[in-house]
C-alpha cells in the first residue's frame, strides 16, 4: 500500500514537469554536454569568460542582458573577472544617468543596459525560460534525469541553422532544426566569429556552446552557491534522519515487544 | 472536550494552579500533545505533519519574500530576479517557496487518498472530512493566486484562464469577471488584490487547520483497521492506544525528515522541475503562449473542464434543457467544481458499514482505479486538447463521476467484507505478536 502510493505519487510529481513539455517548438535539441550539469556540475569560469566574449562581441549586438549586473561578473561561482576587470568592462558600455539626464560610462554596479532596438528579446533569462528536453510521453522523466535543458536548446539554436530562407511580409526568415521552424534571426555565428585569447577552439560548436554557459549562468548565477548549500543540507538532513530513524526505534522497540 | 478517556493536566505548583483557574492553557496544549492516538497507525498517517509543516514553510518564506517583493505590473518581475540576485539567499527563500506549494499539494493529495482508502470520512468523523475538503479549496485558491504574483507569461495567462470561469456564468459572468479583475482584463488591480488575498489566505488556512484538529481531536483519529478505540474506561483506552507524544510526534519527525530529504534534493538540485519556462518571460498581454498550462497540482481538474466540449451528448443535452443557458464552456466549469464538491458529500454517498478499505474486497480495487483515473487525468490536463487526448480526459472525467455517485454507493450494498478486527490492540497484536503468544505457539 506504502510503497505503491509513493510509487503513483512520484509519477504524479513526475507529471508536474510535462507542462514544460508543451512549451517547446518540437525542434531537436542536442545534448550538450556542459559542465554546470548533474548535482555535482559548476560552471568553467574560463567557459563562462569566454562566453561573456562572445556574447560582448556578437549578441549584445541586438539582444541586452537587463538583469545582470556588471559587478556580478566578478562573484564566486561566476566568470569571476578581477575587479578591474570589472570596472574596466563596464566602463565599454554608455549607462543612462537619470541624475545627470545624460550617458555616462558604466560602473560595476550599473546592469547591462536594456537593448531592445531590433525587438530582439532580452537574454537575462533565456536559458530558464527555454526547456531543451521534454517527455517521453509528457511523463517529465527526461527532464528528471537530463535537467530542463535552456541551455542545450540555446546551443542547439545556435548551431542548428539548415542555410534554408523564406521572405514572409518582407522579412528573411531562416530555417532552424532546433526551433523547428524559421526563424527572424539570422545563424549570428559561423567558425571563428571569434577569436579568443587563449587559444580555445573557435568552432561553431565551442562559440555556441560557450555562450550558451554564459547565458545560463546569466540565468542561474546563483547555482554554485545552490548546489553547495545543497550539499550541506543533504548532508545534515541524512544524519538527522538517522538519528531520528534510531530514536523512534528504541522507542518503540518495547511496544513492538522488539526489546 | 469529550473523546478518549485519558489523564488530564493537573496543576501541582502554586503558579500552575494560579494561572490554570484564570487561563487553563497549559492543560489545553498538554491534553493537544497527550492525546491519546491509536497505536496501529501507519505510515500513511503521517501526512498531517508533513502539511503543518509545509503550511509553516510557505508562511515563513512568504512572509520574508513579501519584504523584498513589488506587487506591480511593470515592478514585480524583476522584483522577483532581484530576490533571486540580490537578496541574501533569496534564491532559496523563493525555491523553497515555490517548490513549498509543490510539495504542499504532493502530501495533500495523498493525505486525502488514505482518508478515502481507511474510510476515514465516515461516522463521526464527516466534520472533520468537510473541514478538509475547505483546506483543499483554500489550498487551491492561495497556491493560484501566488502563482500569478512573479508576473510571468504562465502568471498572466493562468489568471487570464482562471478568472474567466466566472466569466462563464450566463448573464452576469462578465459582470463579475470584472469585478473580480478590477477592470477588463489581468492588469494592475488584479496583481494588487491577488498579493493583498495570497498574503490573507494562509491564515484563513491556518485558522482551518485548528478547527480541522479540534475536530479529529474530539472523535479521535481513525486507524488502519476502522475501529474505534475502546471508550468504557481509562485501561482499556490504554490497550487501544499511544499518547501523542512522544510516540507519534518522533515518528513524524522521522517521516517528515525522510520526506524533506527528497523535497530538499528538488529544491537544491532541480528547483525548476515543477515549473514552466514560460513563466521566466516576463508578463505580456499582447503575446499568448502555445499552451496555457497550470501548475501540476491542478491538472487533474483543468483536464476535466476541458472534456466536456459541445459534441458530448451531456453537454448538448443540458444545453438544451436550459435554453442554451447552460454552454460548453459553463458545463464545464460546473464540472470541475462538481468533482470537487461530490467528494464534500463521501461520507453519504459511502453506504458500506465497514470503514477501513483493507476489509473491503471489491472497493480495494475501485479505490486503485480512482487513484489512476487521478494520475491519467492529471497527465491529460498536461497535454494539447487534441488527438486522444479530449477522449480519454472525458473518460477520466466520467469515471471521477461515476466513482463518487455510483459505484461507492452500490458497493457498500453488493459487496461483502472481510471479518474485521475486534480491537485495535487485535490488529495491532496480529502485526507484533505478544511474546506469550508467541511463546504458547511454539509449544
Amino acid at each position: 500500500m506504502i510503497r505503491k502510493s509513493i510509487l503513483a505519487a512520484l509519477v504524479a510529481f513526475g507529471l508536474g514537469a510535462s507542462g514544460a513539455s508543451a512549451a517547446g517548438g518540437g525542434g531537436h535539441v542536442e545534448d550538450f554536454a556542459f559542465s554546470f550539469e548533474g548535482p555535482f556540475g559548476t560552471y568553467d569560469p574560463a567557459q563562462l569568460r569566454r562566453g561573456l566574449q562572445v556574447f560582448t562581441e556578437v549578441c549584445s549586438a541586438c539582444h541586452g542582458l537587463r538583469q545582470v549586473a556588471f559587478r556580478t561578473l566578478g562573484d564566486p561561482g561566476g566568470p569571476q573577472l578581477s575587479e578591474d576587470e570589472v570596472k574596466a568592462y563596464a566602463a565599454e558600455f554608455d549607462i543612462y544617468d537619470a541624475e545627470l539626464d545624460d550617458d555616462r560610462p558604466g560602473k560595476p554596479a550599473d546592469k547591462f543596459p536594456v537593448n531592445n532596438g531590433v525587438g530582439a528579446p532580452d537574454l537575462s533569462m533565456m536559458a530558464k525560460a527555454r526547456a531543451g528536453f521534454h517527455g517521453p510521453g509528457g511523463l517529465g522523466i527526461n527532464q528528471l534525469l537530463k535537467g530542463m535543458g535552456g541551455a542545450e536548446y540555446i546551443a542547439s539554436i545556435l548551431t542548428g541553422y539548415t542555410d534554408h530562407e523564406k521572405e514572409e511580409a518582407g522579412a528573411t526568415l531562416y530555417e532552424n532544426t532546433a526551433f523547428g521552424g524559421y526563424l527572424s534571426m539570422g545563424p549570428p555565428l559561423e567558425d571563428g566569429s571569434v577569436d579568443y585569447e587563449d587559444g580555445h577552439p573557435n568552432d561553431l560548436h565551442h562559440l555556441s556552446a560557450d555562450v550558451s554557459a554564459f547565458l545560463m549562468w546569466a540565468a542561474e548565477p546563483k547555482l554554485v552557491a545552490r548546489k553547495q548549500t545543497g550539499f550541506l543540507v543533504i548532508t545534515f538532513m541524512i544524519l538527522l534522519t538517522s538519528l531520528l530513524y534510531l530514536t523512534n526505534k528504541k522507542l518503540w522497540a518495547k511496544e513492538k515487544r522488539k526489546a | 472536550m469529550s473523546g478518549i478517556p485519558h489523564d488530564h493536566y493537573e496543576p501541582k505548583t502554586g503558579i500552575e494552579k494560579w494561572v490554570h483557574a484564570r487561563l487553563p492553557i497549559v492543560g489545553l496544549l498538554y491534553d493537544t500533545l497527550m492525546i491519546p492516538t491509536p497505536k496501529n497507525l501507519n505510515w500513511m498517517w503521517i501526512w498531517g505533519i508533513v502539511l503543518a509543516f509545509c503550511l509553516v514553510l510557505q508562511i515563513v518564506t512568504g512572509i520574508i519574500l513579501a519584504m523584498h517583493y513589488t506587487p506591480h505590473v511593470a515592478m514585480a518581475f524583476d522584483s522577483v530576479e532581484h530576490i533571486m540576485r540580490d537578496v541574501n539567499a533569496g534564491w532559496a527563500l523563493r525555491y523553497l517557496h515555490a517548490n513549498g506549494a509543490s510539495l504542499f499539494f504532493f502530501a495533500v493529495y495523498i493525505h486525502i487518498f488514505r482518508g478515502i482508502y481507511y474510510g476515514s470520512y465516515k461516522a463521526p468523523r464527516e466534520v472533520t472530512w468537510i473541514v478538509g475538503m475547505l483546506i483543499y479549496l483554500v489550498m487551491m485558491a492561495t497556491g493560484f493566486l501566488g502563482y500569478v504574483l512573479p508576473w510571468g507569461q504562465m502568471s498572466f495567462w493562468g489568471a487570464t484562464v482562471i478568472t474567466g470561469f466566472a466569466g462563464a456564468i450566463p448573464g452576469v459572468g462578465e459582470m463579475i469577471q470584472t469585478w473580480i479583475l478590477g477592470g477588463p482584463a489581468v492588469d494592475n488591480a488584479t496583481l494588487n488584490r491577488f498579493f493583498s488575498l495570497h498574503y490573507l489566505l494562509p491564515f484563513v488556512l491556518a485558522a482551518l487547520v485548528v478547527v480541522h484538529i479540534w475536530a479529529f481531536h474530539t472523535t479521535g483519529n481513525n486507524n488502519p483497521a476502522g475501529v474505534e478505540v475502546r471508550r468504557g474506561s481509562k485501561e482499556e483506552a490504554k490497550k487501544d492506544t499511544l499518547p501523542f507524544w512522544p510516540y507519534f510526534v518522533i515518528k513524524d519527525l522521522f517521516a517528515l525528515a525522510v520526506v524533506l530529504l527528497v523535497f530538499f534534493a528538488f529544491v537544491y538540485f532541480q528547483p525548476n522541475y515543477g515549473g514552466h519556462p514560460d513563466n521566466y518571460t516576463e508578463a505580456n498581454p499582447l503575446v499568448t503562449p502555445a499552451h496555457i498550462v497550470p501548475e501540476w497540482y491542478y491538472l487533474p481538474f483543468y483536464a476535466i473542464l476541458r472534456a466536456f466540449t459541445s459534441d458530448v451528448w451531456a453537454v448538448q443535452l443540458a444545453s438544451l434543457i436550459t435554453g442554451g443557458i447552460v454552454d460548453a464552456k459553463f458545463f464545464g466549469v460546473i464540472a470541475m467544481f462538481g468533482s470537487i464538491v461530490v467528494m464534500v458529500f463521501i461520507p453519504w454517498l459511502d453506504t458500506s458499514s465497514v470503514r477501513s478499505g483493507k476489509y473491503r474486497p471489491s472497493f480495494k480495487w475501485w479505490f486503485w482505479v480512482l487513484v489512476l483515473d487521478f494520475l491519467v487525468l492529471t497527465w491529460c490536463g498536461a497535454q494539447p486538447a487534441e488527438g486522444m487526448v479530449p477522449v480519454i480526459s472525458l473518460i477520466g472525467a466520467s469515471f471521477w463521476f461515476a466513482y463518487f455517485l455510483i459505484i461507492l454507493p452500490l458497493l457498500g450494498v453488493l459487496e461483502k467484507p472481510l471479518p474485521v478486527p475486534a480491537t485495535i490492540e487485535e490488529d495491532f497484536d496480529s502485526h507484533y505478536p505478544p511474546k506469550d503468544a508467541l511463546a504458547s505457539a511454539a509449544e
